[in-house]
């Protein structure tokens, strides 16, 4: 009762013109990952994330003198139903924040309908970036935030000369190596020095192209692979390359996409040394995390652990409460108009800071894997702006994104027009 | 195909079928009910979501008709009539995303300094859809891509010729039974693995996206643009429904369900069994093109997980559960399954405590739905529709002992009727 | 000011009771330590070799440890002080610090008043190449072997006399092949004598390594150049030939300088819109400017005009190159270590080419044991009895799960991996009875609804697996020894493990033939196979002999499961991964025939690698266009390889 009444009394006095108050209370967070299908392991633990979050907020007085509720939905990995699951939140449900999604795919499935019926998505995965939705703030890296770091410690750190990028035949291969190779032409490394590979999802006939990596050495320059495997096909490839004897000082693989999550099905005593690239290792030291991960174990059992995603929701969620607590409502496009500048503590120290751009400043980690299937970080750089059109493809090094000053996320600045409002999906 | 001789009864179809009126009334009424409910031209009751829901719902309705056709009643146990599907979807889907790119480009390059050349215009639609796949020229495949009407034949034709060339080769050389289901998918993971890859220019595993926004329509409301879709889909259902009743009521009827009895037999007493499986294979082939092509715009996105192998398996379970070899039984199957799959995983079923374990439909929906797969092909398999063959009192037929044949499924008492 | 810093550290030491004060802080090697301390610190590879260099340069007794101890991450510094220390991690946060010089117990401290320093691999790499010249004479062999490690992987110049030094006083065997090895490979590198260069070169006549081939490779690296007269000793390459395309040849002018370059269609539109004066460009008007004829019309209009550099044609290419001649020299080596070294290159080209085609060839056998593997369950279920199992690929998966699980209990991998292979065999067995005492007897002559029967079992299984173990890849580890690979040559190699694969497809080519061919069972499943009533009218119950060949099957798509799951992954939907590949293993090769089967996985193994060979770059694509290759196959020999003739082909 005297919830809802400091309810009421908030909205009428912040302001009378915005619909969707904070006067109806719960406010709505809208849960949309995969609980089912094979993005479900991945997808689980962010929905339990999520729930975390939401009970912590409570705990803590809610936002706005609301009590928060966690909407969760199933979309079963099935892209599809993403957007399906998107609108019925968005309609249905009417949630205020929509916290989701992992793979690209995904996302571009969901996109239309965001932005047709104006929500608001958080997105906590590292993605290939060329992308800008007004409706969509992306809390996960973007390539100038983990594949180009990940790169330069390559080229200065390990001093490799030819380069191996072996992917999964999907979208967020594909953009980071054709950004990587660009990039990598720029550094003065020739097109036959860069091996590319893609193989299918859950690929397990790894030894060809582990023999192809190793002969790429015989004309004498140091061979480094960057890998954007995606999930269960690691498994295999690392279990080849450690068959094939390769070590990490022999030929190190930086990976993109294997955290902590991913190594616990696999037996790390082979792979030691080999790197990860990400802005959040579980094994950072700071007391912030430390209470993080404390809380997580509490929570979901010891033998969980935490990983880059789930730094990217922790963010996300308090970087949207601390908004909307300033804004005074739920409203989206109140709500993102305080995103812009919005500052908080990174769990591995350091501050993240949101850009008009939607996407975050953080910190590059490179870690190195160690026995116990945790990370060893090596390397750790200032916070990187995230930057939604990379630099280093023509195409889009003309774009930039800018929702704050020029209200437009892919403008021109050859031309200085807004190509489009709406994202490319 | 000389010899396929559709018979013109003098009573006409639907007194003979009342099934036919009976579901043609409840087609009628439910879309009408639907377009009062909904928010597009009704009172709102019904959420835009849910909409598009039924209409696509329909739409796994008219492949399912189609899937009944080509194994309840001609016995080809097709497990590839979701890969016509999705072609269908994809050759909408290039239209739909050419030409809602085009006028995104064309609008942005109007303000630069020249006039944008031809090709500039192309290599802009290029960029935008293939930026992401890091690619910017167009493959050729999507030759036809800025016209319309070519790629509504494609729809039609694409899909049309794939199963025309398999099914040549196939029936030609005598593969049947289950090699030919196994074949049938064979070529779907080769087609959704083709489709997979990047270098086949449709974008990979992304798909084409974004196909739910309508070019140059960009200020119809969503809820309008559904309800489009949604009598799109019922008209297509109702017309299909017609035209499939007709194609198996006659002559013609009695030889495709003579193949599924007994192929041999059909083809010492003359037919050319061949040229009738291979016309209903593609005739088949083509509604489920069409089906993918209502489907996907409603669907929002088209990507080649929608081919896998298992989508065409769920198109068979649907078919068995409604009841094979009548057609309202297929459409019963698609509708009931797809929608109480959609709620049970959707988490609106609420879950059931066991003493300390809960089961949380989530996780054991699709068990229910393989064990009760087995179930009904075990106990029941002529699936709901023998429900109705009970309701209508349909004698048996009297055997004496003798074996139903290969399929026990299909509406075999009711036709020995006849 | 070293001596200002102990006394004030001497007065904190006074005041705080920390055991702070046993540390050295003048200590030679801390000092020399502080002296780089900025790098140490900063530690990049860029940067670190000064100190890296000092510290082994230094003569100091400790300088050994301090490297290797530093590699380790063993070393620490005091944020405040800058202070170098040895720390192992205590409870608590707490640090057990050791003086960097002697290594003396100094205490525990906060471990937040410390830095762990960790060098990359990069830096452990130079630090274990700085580390060489003081392992190649230690005592213990593991400490030489580690010093031949670090030189075989940072080489350089200091590294051969060292070698050389210590080549003729290894005693042990195999460490004193290694040094020879690699003296001749740094010879080759490094000497400045370039007789003995080619003689080290010729030395290694027809040796295939990795190594050597790394080492040769860079001196035969040539450069292509442009001048206008041919220098003395150069190769001219033609221009328009493979190696120097027109272009190539342009673009390199244009690069130094001595011919104008292109102008590409990005700057003839740049210079229109530079040039656009009103509504017009060079008297043309700017809205008719919407094709690429008309802005080249305009810009050539420029051009005359002489604001804008003329567009270059065809001709005035081919006129340029003309006046240029292009040739090669080899700027890796001395022209006559080069030609030495490209003598080599080319003497075991053939050799290489071989090897690689036999390596090509072992994984396509590999590959095809595999397929084997996983298909020869079926080839009993489907290819014996006739009965479409589509959860067959879900026995597989029971299989790698049952290994799983014998893991978590057994702890010791061989153990485990001999209990799991019986155990999996069990599991399977009964899960095949029970499936085809209570679905597929039912079933016998409903082959299609056999088909959709067991598809309703695969899901559930796998929805069932799903819940119990998760969607995430469970670990399933081989034993030791069957870790690494059997290597050849540097070429073709072949891992343990997918030998083991073989041996085993082997071994199960054998038992199925010893079972069918002679053993009553067999004998009973064949009657059986061929005709029910005749052989239940002979005394053999056909239903015991039904389910006991179907769990014979099942049983043998567990073990394979626990094979598969070893080389790749345990997961939920593994066996979607085999289902379709097994099935048509099995058509290709014939059904009711194992040798059949045996032809049908190596063709569809060599087929697959034959196509990732033509485009390695997709694999994707290979298995695209093998499926639709076994798509045609079975149009043409829909009976597969090896058909039954008569009678039996119509069971």
């Amino acid at each position: 009762m005297k919830k809802s009444f400091m309810g009421i009394a908030a909205g009428l006095l912040l302001s009378s013109t915005v619909p969707g108050m904070a006067n109806d209370c719960p406010i709505k967070v809208g849960v949309l990952h995969s609980l089912s299908g094979t993005m479900a392991i991945s997808e689980t633990t962010l929905k339990d994330t999520m729930e975390m979050l939401v009970e912590q907020q409570n705990a803590a007085g809610g936002v706005l003198g609301c009590e928060l509720e966690a909407v969760v939905v199933d979309p079963a990995s099935d892209w599809p139903l993403f957007a399906e699951k998107a609108r019925e939140l968005l309609t249905v449900h009417e949630v205020d924040v929509i916290f989701g999604n992992w793979t690209s795919v995904s996302r571009k499935s969901v996109l239309p309908v965001i932005e047709e019926l104006n929500g608001l998505l958080f997105y906590p995965v590292q993605y290939e970036g060329e992308e800008s939705s007004k409706n969509v703030f992306y809390t996960g890296a973007a390539p100038n935030q983990q594949a180009i770091p990940a790169t330069d410690y390559f080229l200065e750190e390990l001093g490799v000369e030819k380069f191996a990028l072996l992917g999964t035949d999907y979208v967020y291969p594909r953009t980071t190596n054709n950004i990587l190779e660009s990039y990598l032409k720029d550094k003065g490394i020739a097109a036959e020095d860069i091996f590319v590979n893609y193989t299918p999802f859950g690929h397990s006939d790894w030894s060809k192209i582990v023999a192809d990596v190793v002969a790429l050495g015989a004309d004498g320059k140091k061979v480094g692979v960057i890998s954007t495997i995606n999930g269960d096909a690691n498994v295999g490839f690392y279990k080849e390359l450690a068959a094939a004897g390769i070590s990490a000082d022999d030929i190190p693989v930086v990976a993109f996409s294997v955290g902590e999550e991913e190594l616990a099905g696999l037996d790390t005593s082979n792979l030691v040394g080999h790197l990860a690239a990400w802005n959040y290792f579980q094994s950072a030291e700071s007391e912030a995390n430390e209470a993080w991960v404390a809380a997580w174990k509490e929570r979901m059992g010891e033998d969980r652990v935490t990983n880059d995603p789930m730094e990217a929701h922790y963010i996300g969620f308090n970087m949207w409460v601390n908004a909307a607590t300033e804004a005074g409502t739920t409203d989206v496009d109140a709500v993102r108009t305080a995103m812009y500048g919005q500052e908080f503590p990174n769990l591995t120290g350091g501050t993240a800071v949101m850009l008009p751009n939607h996407h975050l400043a953080k910190p590059v980690l490179i870690g190195e894997i160690q026995e116990d299937g945790q990370f060893d970080i090596i390397s750790q750089t200032e916070e990187v702006p995230g930057d939604a059109w990379t630099d280093f493809l023509p195409e889009s090094a003309v774009l930039k994104s800018d929702w704050a000053e020029l209200g437009c996320g892919m403008f021109n600045t050859e031309t200085n027009t807004c190509v489009q409002i709406k994202s490319n999906y | 195909m000389a010899d396929l001789a559709l018979s013109f009864s003098r009573r006409p179809v639907a007194m003979r079928h009342p099934s036919v009126v009976i579901f043609i009334g409840a087609l009628a009424l439910f879309t009408i009910a639907v377009t009062i409910l909904a928010e597009g031209f009704g009172i709102g009751v019904i959420s835009n979501s849910f909409v598009k829901t039924l209409g696509k719902t329909l739409c796994l309705c008219l492949v399912a008709l189609a899937m009944d056709l080509v194994w309840g009643y001609t016995g080809i146990l097709s497990l590839g009539h979701m890969a016509f599907f999705g072609i269908g979807g994809y050759a909408i889907g290039m239209w739909l995303m050419y030409a809602r790119t085009e006028t995104i480009v064309v609008q942005s390059l109007a303000s630069a300094p020249l006039p944008p050349t031809p090709q500039e215009i192309s290599d802009g639609i290029a960029t935008q859809i293939f930026g992401v796949v890091g690619a910017s020229e167009f493959p050729p495949i999507w030759a036809f891509a800025h016209s319309l009407p070519l790629q509504l034949a494609a729809v039609v034709l694409v899909p049309g010729l794939l199963a025309l060339i398999f099914g040549w080769l196939a029936f030609r050389s005598r593969v049947t039974g289950v090699y030919l289901s196994i074949l049938t998918q064979a070529l779907t993971l080769a087609l959704s693995l083709y489709l997979f890859q990047n270098d086949s220019g449709l974008r990979g595993n992304n798909g084409l996206s974004g196909l739910q926004n309508l070019p140059g329509l960009d200020d119809v409301p969503q809820s309008t643009v559904s309800m489009w879709f949604f009598w799109a889909s019922a008209i297509a259902l109702g017309t299909a429904y017609l035209l499939c009743t007709w194609l198996v009521s006659g002559k013609f009827g009695s030889v495709l369900r003579a193949i599924r009895d007994d192929e041999t037999r059909v083809r010492f007493l003359g037919y050319s069994v061949e040229a009738y499986k291979l016309f209903i294979f593609t005739f088949t082939a083509i509604i489920a093109g069409i089906a993918g092509a209502i489907y996907y715009p409603q669907a929002g996105i088209v990507n080649p997980a929608e081919l896998a192998p298992i989508a065409s398996i769920y198109l068979a379970v649907w078919v068995a559960i409604g009841g094979r070899g009548r057609l309202y039984g297929a459409v019963i199957g698609a509708a009931l399954v797809s929608l109480l799959s959609t709620w049970f995983t959707g988490g609106q079923a609420p879950n059931i405590r066991l003493g300390g374990y809960v089961i949380s439909w989530v996780d054991w929906w699709t068990v229910l739905l393989g064990l009760s797969f087995v179930c009904v092909t075990l106990f029941a398999p002529r699936g709901i529709g023998g429900l109705f063959d009970h309701l209508a009192k349909l004698r048996s037929p009297k055997r004496r002992g003798a074996p139903l044949g290969p399929d026990a499924g299909a509406l075999r008492e009711k036709e020995a009727d006849q | 000011m070293v001596a200002a810093l102990r006394v004030v550290l001497a007065c904190v030491m006074l005041v705080l009771p920390l055991p702070m004060l046993a540390q050295d802080t003048g200590a030679p090697i801390q000092r020399l330590l502080q002296e780089h301390g900025d790098v140490i610190v900063k530690s990049s590879r860029k940067t670190i070799q000064p100190a890296i260099d000092a510290l082994a340069a230094s003569g100091l007794p400790e300088a050994r440890d301090v490297l290797n101890r530093w590699r380790e991450k063993e070393m620490w510094v005091n944020k405040d002080t800058g202070t170098f220390v040895f720390a192992e991690k205590a409870p608590e946060k707490q640090l057990l610090l050791f003086d960097v010089a002697g290594s003396a117990e100094i205490g525990l401290a906060e471990a937040k008043a410390y830095r762990q320093l960790k060098p990359n691999s990069g830096i452990r790499g130079l630090i274990s190449a700085a580390l060489v010249q003081f392992q190649l004479s230690d005592p213990s062999p593991a400490f030489r072997l580690a010093a031949l490690n670090a030189i075989e992987r940072d080489p350089d110049a200091s590294h051969l006399s060292a070698l050389r030094a210590v080549m003729d006083s290894e005693t042990q065997p195999s460490l004193k092949v290694r040094i020879a090895r690699l003296e001749r490979l740094l010879t080759i590198q490094f000497d400045q004598d370039d007789s003995a260069r080619i003689a080290a070169i010729e030395g290694f006549q027809g040796d295939l390594g990795v190594d050597l081939r790394a080492v040769l490779s860079p001196l035969v690296v040539t450069k292509i150049d442009a001048a206008e007269t041919l220098p003395d000793g150069a190769l001219v390459v033609e221009v328009g030939t493979d190696s120097l395309p027109t272009a190539a040849a342009y673009d390199m002018l244009v690069a130094k300088d001595l011919a104008a370059p292109h102008v590409t269609s990005d700057a003839l539109r740049a210079a229109l819109i530079e040039n656009i004066d009103g509504t017009t460009v060079a008297g043309v008007q700017v809205a008719t400017l919407n094709t690429d004829e008309a802005r080249l019309k305009a810009y050539a209009e420029l051009a005359r005009e002489g604001t804008v550099p003329p567009v270059i044609s065809n001709s005035d290419v081919l006129q340029t190159l003309e006046q240029f001649v292009f040739f090669q020299t080899f700027i890796g080596a001395p022209p006559a270590v080069a030609l030495a070294a490209q003598a080599a290159l080319l003497d075991i080209e053939t050799k290489l080419a071989l090897s690689q085609t036999a390596d090509l060839a072992l994984d396509a056998l590999s590959l095809a044991s595999i397929y084997f593997l996983a298909a020869i369950g079926l080839a009993i279920t489907f290819g014996v009895m006739g009965v479409i199992n589509m959860a067959h690929g879900e026995f597989i998966m029971m299989g790698a799960y049952t290994g799983y699980v014998v893991q978590l209990f057994v702890p010791d991998h061989t153990l485990s991996i001999l209990l799991a292979i019986p155990l999996a065999f069990a599991v399977t067995f009964s899960a095949g009875v029970a499936m085809e005492r209570l679905v597929i007897r039912w079933l016998y002559n409903r082959p299609l609804e056999t088909l959709l029967a067991t598809f309703g079992v695969s899901i559930a299984l796998q929805q069932i697996a799903k819940n119990i173990f998760g969607t995430q890849a469970r670990p399933l580890t081989s034993p030791d020894w069957l870790d690494g690979s059997w290597v050849i040559n540097d070429v073709i190699s072949i891992s343990y493990i997918r030998i083991a694969i073989f041996v085993l497809a082997l071994l199960f080519l054998a038992l199925f033939l010893f079972v069918m061919n002679r053993t009553r069972l067999g004998l009973e499943v064949r009657a059986v196979t061929q005709n029910p009533r005749m052989a239940a009218s002979m005394g053999i119950n056909p239903d015991k002999i039904n389910m006991l060949t179907f769990g014979f099957g099942s049983g043998i798509a567990g073990i394979a499961g626990v094979a598969i799951g070893l080389y790749a992954k345990v997961t939920s939907e593994m066996g979607t991964d085999y289902i379709v590949q097994s099935f048509m293993t099995v058509v290709v090769g014939g059904v009711g025939n194992i040798w059949g089967t045996l032809l049908g996985a190596s063709m569809v193994g060599v087929l697959q690698k034959g196509i990732e060979w033509f485009n390695p770059s997709n694999t994707l694509a290979a298995q695209t266009y093998m499926i639709l290759f076994i798509i045609l196959f079975i149009q043409f020999r829909p009976r597969g390889i090896i058909a039954l003739k008569g009678r039996a082909a119509e069971a």
